[in-house]
């Protein structure tokens, strides 16, 4: 049967069920609608707006309005909130009422954005935590994730390098899955994101313009992610881009400046030391040497620059009628790798109009982005390090210096040619490379929510939203690059490449909110479908036309869910969650195709409890606890793993025959590996926590105790020979488990009239354990993962039962009494006589065991100050700089070139590489110093609405370490072409009138 | 509520949901749409489609995945270049022997020459992976035709043929190493995650000797049913297996039963006799001319080999620049040269520095005059002492990316070869039909001499006498003329030479004089990854 769904209709059905709703609307009595606020005339969300004397009413909506039908004889509103006091009011015979609220104690009640809907805080059952514009990290932040990092505790975010936007790798709560995707779930304002990167992007995320973000809302635990379920088993993150207001127009503008230093270079030997220890341990191939000074890093890394310029404007036209937001932002900035930039549009757009009375909210938003990318190869890094200190940049004659080796070409020409396995010139790889890149990305949605005429409490919600990528970038060698052989005689190497990503969304869901006075029920029931699309395309050849290789890649997946969600309080003080959701994967078979991801929690606000009575130092006391599963479906780069396939081959990879009249190419089919079992990989959390306050809020924080348990885990896994057509296979091998406790505080110390000062803390304990992998028997040890540069296909982590995922996987040193480590000498751990590779032993993991956070954030007057630091411990990392780079064999290879070493072999002095020795994986426990900024307010300028601050930040001021290498922070613990994370030094100014 | 107010609730609903849900529902049947990514429904309806899955089956002998040289890799968790079939089997059949030792420091590549591997040596287990594979790949081929094929594709009864002699190959290589005790699957097993069953309860043993050789003789003609049978000699392409591949395979099993069995019969000998003088009755000749660049021998492992099939009875082929790879005699050529050594000088534009040979295999050439020994000896010592040093060995420059005339072969600028792989050629051919003389006669007989006469002719050595032709020139004579071709490790252990402390050479057990090893590294070990996820298989003794 030929597929009727699609896109199209989907939009169409939207359009119709718009067009249901008018017809429905002439069914109403008499209807009030209004705002309420409070006593700043900023709107109220939660409020509850009852008719006297009947349980009838309803809830005020994020934007503080409320509509509510009235019957004859029903005349007077109540209106109450948490923290204000009662007012009740007759309505007479307006249509209107606007209602400003007075504060019953300072106490305001916040409304927290959950998966589908907000809830009022004390609503919220599971793990929820926000952060909002006021509390994120400042100075040069290229990319969202950047501004949340080390606010929350459970959160790890590793940014992966110093480049202008690099990605960054999000851990909520350590990973959940071995093979299968570990990111958190992104929901941009209600539209979920792939986890897969877009070419010629650094970072996916950088889509959104920091600026524009409002909130992002972490939620942790199953029970509050249960609702996005089969993308939940990390967590998600709900991004809430800023939105029009119903105040007058309102225009902001920030910009600033930024200034890039490297901080740090890896240790390698100067050209005098070199030269000496090169003399003393290769006499012979002195000749090698040159006579220059060269400090290679130095030739590759510079100051850099970016600036950034936001302009956005805000108010509302057609009478308040369509509030609305446009943002602009330009963002220019230089690498510290020579050659490197990014160049970045964002636009943004949000329009929320309401009509009918309020009984129909429209919410629209664009954000768009165009970036041109200039990538430097991080291979410069490698050879720099590698490239002999004795050699110039460039000879005497001006052209730039490489290792030569002589060739005679096809063409019968003898040339003098880079030696392809001796280390490439770095600035030639740099400057004679071009990568550069253009994206385009749009993510919009239209959402639209009517509060049934006929039904006030019941709404409907349709949200149709995409997220489209396409992508160009160019790859060009130059033909007298030389650093690379291949495009050196082969008159240049040109590669070019585009994707066309798309991601559409269909969601419809009907809630149901009610507040009966003593108790309140929000109920949810909802349907969502997702695709997700992506086409590539390849094309490379060299100058000479050789090496050509197109290839075309297509490939898409569904989602399809169906969820619901109960919600449930009483006497404001017991609340129970429970949520449901079935899923379909189009990754899976028929039979193992549909996952349900239950979830319930409870949550008590005993504060409320009569027995503390009117305790004034006790404003919040919350016991959660939560249980629920989550699925995983996300298995990288395989989007038919059940379906058995047959691949064609690509024009370098024919066979081919020979007959008389010449080669015959013919290009094969493979039967591709399948696994039809696969199902869905499931992860059951188990949640407690008690949110606090105390003293008038001035401590406020939470501690948690969670246990997630994965099973079936999705991993790529050995299969024995034969079973299948491949040796390792996409398979639910295992259990893994999470445990750990997070704690966060945050203390406002000083709260006076020319003083502020608040500090916030907060440590997460983490331990991860591989507690079962099927099918390897008794002597099993585990999948060895984690490449390291040196040799070929040497791989220096392992998955093992009763292990961290990704421990490393090592022999022991032996030291001798001056603690030198001793060549070749491990110590034999099974006893029996011989080192080999039974004597490895399992030697830590990249992974922290403990996250800390801290900020202070100190105010007086208009001046204001703030620090920033994060502290990860009990991170390794196998130093594979050191590794490949600390041996005496390593000073020349064959007598045909010379390679540089690290200062690490004065301490080793070995003479044979020896990588796999525990002595290179080392602890990378670190404080860093992320953010200190200093800023001056200044109000009201000229006495007209003109606000303006100026401040100066200094970003990643410092790390203190006992890593030898250039920086402990590596995801992967693997240290090697690791681009050097920056320090930044910003002046920025902001102005709103 | 009012109950005409629940009414318009459920018709919202329903529109919805009569509308929308069971079409998204199909959405989650999906089919590939990438062009080159399909369902077998959809690929396999032509003959020259079926003939495009049988190129796969030789093109996993040749390269190692659907992108050359590296990308998309048929196996996982290994380099890729590493996991190639030829250089796998190069890297078991070679490393260990006299004729090379390699010095890379990758993982446990250095025990591979030391003869000290264990159970968990990567690069014996990432070739024991290949070979089960490649049966996996025949298997999965032979079971498309059953289902997909259609009469009207009246050649696919001998490509099934073909495929059913590149899994004998592939299992007659799996015995050789691993014994007979390897996973046995065929077209009826299941493709999914059952464990197959051993072929053989011992290592040593009948079983998959037995169904090899019936295997064979049923695609020469020879067994029940006559409907899948192999090309005659020299009729199809060059890369085709045809009868003559499947003569000189039924010969090697043969002579070399006593590896297998345990147990030795003259009836085998006589076996491997009969097909071999089918093969020396079907037309083949030594290649005896020389070209303008390259003298007659070196002609047989040059850029243009494929023409010498009148010598070459079964190749795996490689081009350059449509056939590329990290292995095969990309592998063997660029990982020769090192040192001293100008790439370009044998058609290749990479030096990785890798393999060399001992003295011991120097030794076997006399000083002057034998036209094989091709060594490059300029900054090389002839005796190692410290193994991953490259300028210690001679260097080998038997497999040269070079046209008969002597210009660079396709490929040369991109460091990739196009020199086929010889599996089978009529000299060795010649050796074995002279070994059998002797094993059934105690001597050689006229036309063998003969035969082996044609050998030394072409190396340049003076004739010998039947007197001359025992057991000690036999196995000298297999490594002077059959070097790195990767015969070396089963024909030392024909003659009880490999392990034991009978012979000899730097670096076996792992010391530079070298030294004995014990007699069970006569077989590798199944991997012991393998055994612990397969109950049906037994680790061989020893290990």
């Amino acid at each position: 049967m030929k597929k009727v769904c699609n896109t199209l209709s989907h939009y169409l059905l939207g359009i119709m069920l718009i067009l249901l709703l008018p017809s429905a609307m002439w069914a109403q009595d008499k209807v009030v609608s209004g705002t309420v606020t409070d006593e700043n005339g900023d709107p109220l969300p939660g409020v509850s707006v009852l008719l006297k004397g009947t349980s009838k009413g309803v809830a005020t909506d994020f934007d503080g309005n409320y509509t509510l039908p009235l019957e004859t004889g029903q005349e007077t509103l109540v209106v109450s909130y948490v923290g204000y006091q009662t007012q009740e009011v007759t309505v007479g015979n307006q249509s209107t009422m606007n209602i400003q609220l007075v504060p019953d104690s300072e106490q305001m009640e916040e409304v927290v954005v959950i998966g589908y809907g907000t809830a009022k805080k004390e609503d919220v059952t599971g793990s929820v935590q926000a952060v909002t514009a006021a509390d994120f990290n400042q100075g040069a932040i290229n990319s969202p994730q950047e501004l949340l990092n080390g606010k929350l505790p459970g959160v790890q975010i590793t940014t992966g390098g110093g480049a202008p936007g690099a990605g960054a790798t999000i851990r909520i709560r350590g990973g959940s899955s071995l093979n299968a995707n570990n990111d958190p779930l992104i929901v941009i304002d209600g539209v979920p994101l792939d986890n897969d990167g877009v070419s010629g992007m650094r970072n996916p995320l950088n889509t959104i313009n920091p600026n524009d973000i409002e909130t992002f809302t972490v939620l942790k635990d199953a029970s509050s992610t249960a609702i996005y379920g089969s993308r939940a088993s990390n967590g998600v993150i709900l991004i809430t881009t800023k939105k029009g207001s119903r105040d007058r127009v309102s225009v902001d503008y920030n910009g600033n400046v930024s200034i890039y230093t490297p901080i740090k270079t890896v240790d390698v030997l100067d050209a005098t030391q070199y030269r000496a220890l090169f003399t003393e341990q290769f006499p012979d191939n002195v000749n090698l040497l040159g006579d220059a000074d060269t400090d290679w890093q130095d030739e590759i890394f510079e100051t850099a620059v970016g600036t950034e310029h936001n302009v956005s404007v805000s108010g509302t036209i057609a009478d308040g009628g369509l509030p609305y937001r446009a943002s602009v932002g330009y963002n220019n900035t230089d690498g510290i790798l020579k050659t490197e930039n990014m160049e970045r549009i964002t636009v943004g757009l949000n329009l929320n109009p309401t009509f009918f009375d309020e009984h129909l909210k429209v919410n629209a938003s664009a954000k768009y982005m165009y970036v041109d990318n200039r990538f430097a190869s991080t291979g410069a890094i490698g050879n720099a390090i590698s490239m002999d200190p004795t050699q110039p940049v460039r000879t005497a004659n001006g052209e730039f210096y490489y290792w030569p080796t002589e060739l005679v070409l096809d063409d019968g020409e003898t040339v003098i040619s880079p030696n392809p396995i001796a280390p490439g010139n770095p600035v030639s790889t740099l400057e004679r490379r071009r990568d550069q890149s253009q994206v385009d990305r749009f993510i919009g949605n239209l959402q639209v929510d009517y509060r049934l005429h006929f039904a006030p409490d019941f709404r409907v919600n349709l949200n149709l939203g995409g997220d489209f990528s396409d992508a160009e970038g160019d790859i060009v060698v130059a033909p007298n690059a030389v650093h690379d052989q291949g495009a050196f005689i082969n008159d240049g190497f040109f590669s070019n490449y585009s994707q066309n990503k798309s991601n559409e969304l269909l969601e419809t869901y009907l809630a149901y909110e009610r507040d009966f006075g003593e108790s309140r029920l929000n109920a949810l029931l909802g349907y969502s479908w997702q695709h997700f699309r992506r086409d590539s395309k390849n094309n490379q050849m060299f100058g000479n036309g050789t090496g050509v290789l197109n290839t075309i890649d297509k490939t898409e997946n569904y989602l399809v869910s169906f969820y619901g969600r109960f919600n449930y309080s009483l006497y404001d003080k017991y609340v129970m969650t429970f949520t449901l959701r079935n899923d379909g994967s189009s990754r899976f078979s028929e039979d193992n195709r549909w996952g349900w991801f239950p979830a319930l929690a409870l949550a008590w606000n005993m504060e409320k409890e009569d027995w503390f009575g009117d305790a004034d130092w006790l404003t919040q006391l919350k016991l959660r606890a939560g249980y629920g599963i989550t699925g995983q479906q996300d298995i990288p780069g395989n989007d038919y793993p059940y379906i058995g396939t047959y691949q064609a081959s690509l024009g370098t990879a024919q066979y081919v025959y020979y007959g008389p009249a010449g080669p015959i190419y013919t290009t094969t089919f493979r039967a591709n590996k399948f696994n039809e079992d696969l199902k869905w990989e499931e992860t059951t959390t188990f949640n407690v926590g008690i949110d606090y306050g105390f003293f008038d809020d001035r401590i406020t924080g939470l501690i948690d105790w969670y246990y997630r348990r994965t099973d079936d885990l999705l991993s790529q896994v050995p299969v024995s020979a034969g079973s299948n057509l491949g040796n390792e296979l996409i398979t639910n091998v295992g259990t893994m488990v999470n445990q750990g406790i997070e704690f966060a505080i945050d203390v406002s110390i000083l709260r006076s009239q020319d003083w502020r000062w608040s500090v916030g803390y907060n440590i997460t304990y983490n331990k991860n354990e591989i507690t079962k992998l099927s099918g390897g028997g008794d002597d099993f040890v585990g999948v060895p993962t984690g490449g390291i540069s040196s040799g070929t296909g040497n791989l220096i982590q392992i998955h093992t039962v009763g292990h961290p995922a990704r421990s490393f996987y090592v022999y022991e040193q032996v030291y001798d009494q001056d603690g030198r480590p001793i060549e070749g000498l491990y110590v034999d751990r099974n006893e029996d006589g011989v080192i080999n590779e039974f004597d490895k032993y399992h030697y830590k993991d990249p992974a922290p065991n403990m996250l800390m956070g801290l900020n202070s954030n100190l105010g007086y007057r208009n001046w204001d100050f703030s620090v920033a630091a994060r502290i990860n411990l009990n991170n390794y990392v196998y130093n594979d700089i050191n590794a490949g780079r600390s041996f005496y064999q390593r000073l020349q290879t064959s007598g045909a070139f010379a390679n540089n070493v690290t200062e690490e072999i004065f301490d080793t002095q070995f003479n044979n590489p020896q990588y796999f020795s525990d002595h290179y994986v080392e602890n990378a426990g670190f404080f860093r110093l992320d953010n200190v900024t200093l800023g001056y307010n200044f109000n009201r300028l000229f006495d007209t609405r003109l606000n303006a601050r100026l401040y100066g930040t200094i970003n990643n001021m410092f790390v203190i370490t006992n890593y030898d290498g250039i920086d402990p922070e590596i995801f992967s613990g693997i240290d090697n072409n690791f681009y050097p994370r920056p320090r930044t030094y910003t002046m920025g100014v902001n102005v709103s009138f | 509520m009012k109950i005409i107010d629940i009414r318009k609730l459920l018709m919202i609903v329903g529109v919805l949901s009569a509308f929308l849900l069971p079409s998204c529902l199909n959405d989650l049947d999906i089919r590939p749409i990438d062009p080159d990514i399909q369902i077998a429904e959809d690929v396999l309806t032509s003959e020259e489609a079926f003939q495009g899955a049988l190129s796969k089956v030789y093109a996993g002998f040749a390269l190692s995945g659907q992108q050359g040289p590296a990308g998309q890799g048929d196996l996982d968790g290994f380099d890729e270049g590493h996991s190639q079939y030829w250089r796998g089997y190069f890297v078991c059949q070679q490393l260990p022997t006299d004729e090379t030792i390699n010095g890379w420091a990758d993982g446990n590549l250095p025990s591979m020459s030391q003869l000290n591997w264990d159970a968990s040596n990567e690069f014996i287990r990432s070739f024991y992976y290949r070979v089960i594979y490649q049966v996996s790949s025949a298997n999965e081929f032979i079971r498309q035709v059953n289902d997909l094929g259609r009469d009207e594709f009246t050649r696919l009864p001998q490509y099934v043929a073909e495929a059913r002699f590149l899994r004998a190959l592939a299992y007659w290589h799996a015995l050789d190493l691993f014994g007979n005790g390897v996973p046995f699957i065929t077209e009826g097993s299941s493709v999914g995650s059952t464990n197959p069953p051993a072929a053989g309860d011992s290592p040593q043993g009948p079983e998959l000797f037995n169904y090899i050789e019936s295997e064979l003789l049923a695609i020469i003609g020879e067994g029940d049913e006559t409907e899948q049978v192999l090309l005659e000699p020299g009729a199809g392409l060059v890369g085709q297996a045809d009868k003559g591949a499947a003569w000189m395979l039924l010969a090697k099993l043969y002579l070399n039963h006593n590896t297998y069995l345990g147990t030795e019969s003259n009836t085998y000998y006589e076996q491997a006799r009969v097909y071999l003088n089918q093969l020396f009755e079907a037309g083949y000749s030594l290649q005896m001319e020389d070209g303008s660049g390259l003298n007659a021998y070196e002609l047989l492992f040059s850029a243009e080999n494929f023409q010498y099939d009148n010598e070459i009875i079964f190749s795996f082929n490689y081009d350059g620049d449509s056939a590329q790879t990290f292995g095969g005699t990309t592998y063997i050529i660029n990982a020769s040269i090192g040192g001293a050594m100008i790439a370009s000088d044998y058609g290749t534009s990479a030096n990785w520095g890798g393999n060399r040979t001992t003295s011991a295999f120097v030794n076997k050439f006399p000083e002057t005059g034998d036209s094989r020994a091709l060594f490059f000896t300029e900054g090389q010592s002839l005796e190692i002492l410290q193994q991953e040093q490259f300028t210690q060995g001679y260097a080998v420059t038997k497999f040269k990316n070079l046209n008969a005339d002597g210009t660079p072969g396709i490929g040369a600028n991109q460091g990739q070869s196009s020199v086929n792989v010889p599996v089978f050629r009529l000299a060795d051919a010649y050796l074995m039909a002279a070994e059998i003389d002797l094993r059934l006669d105690g001597a050689v007989s006229a036309q063998n001499l003969a035969f082996v006469n044609e050998i030394q002719d072409r190396a340049g050595v003076p004739p010998l006498a039947v007197g001359d032709v025992t057991f000690d020139f036999i196995i000298d004579e297999r490594a002077r003329e059959l070097y790195w071709e990767c015969h070396r490790r089963t024909d030392l252990i024909r003659f009880g030479l490999f392990t034991g402390g009978d012979y000899i050479w730097p670096f076996k057990g792992g010391s530079p004089e070298g030294g004995s090893v014990p007699r069970f590294y006569d077989l590798m070990p199944i991997p012991q990854t393998d055994v612990n996820l397969n109950g049906n298989l037994e680790q061989n003794p020893g290990y």
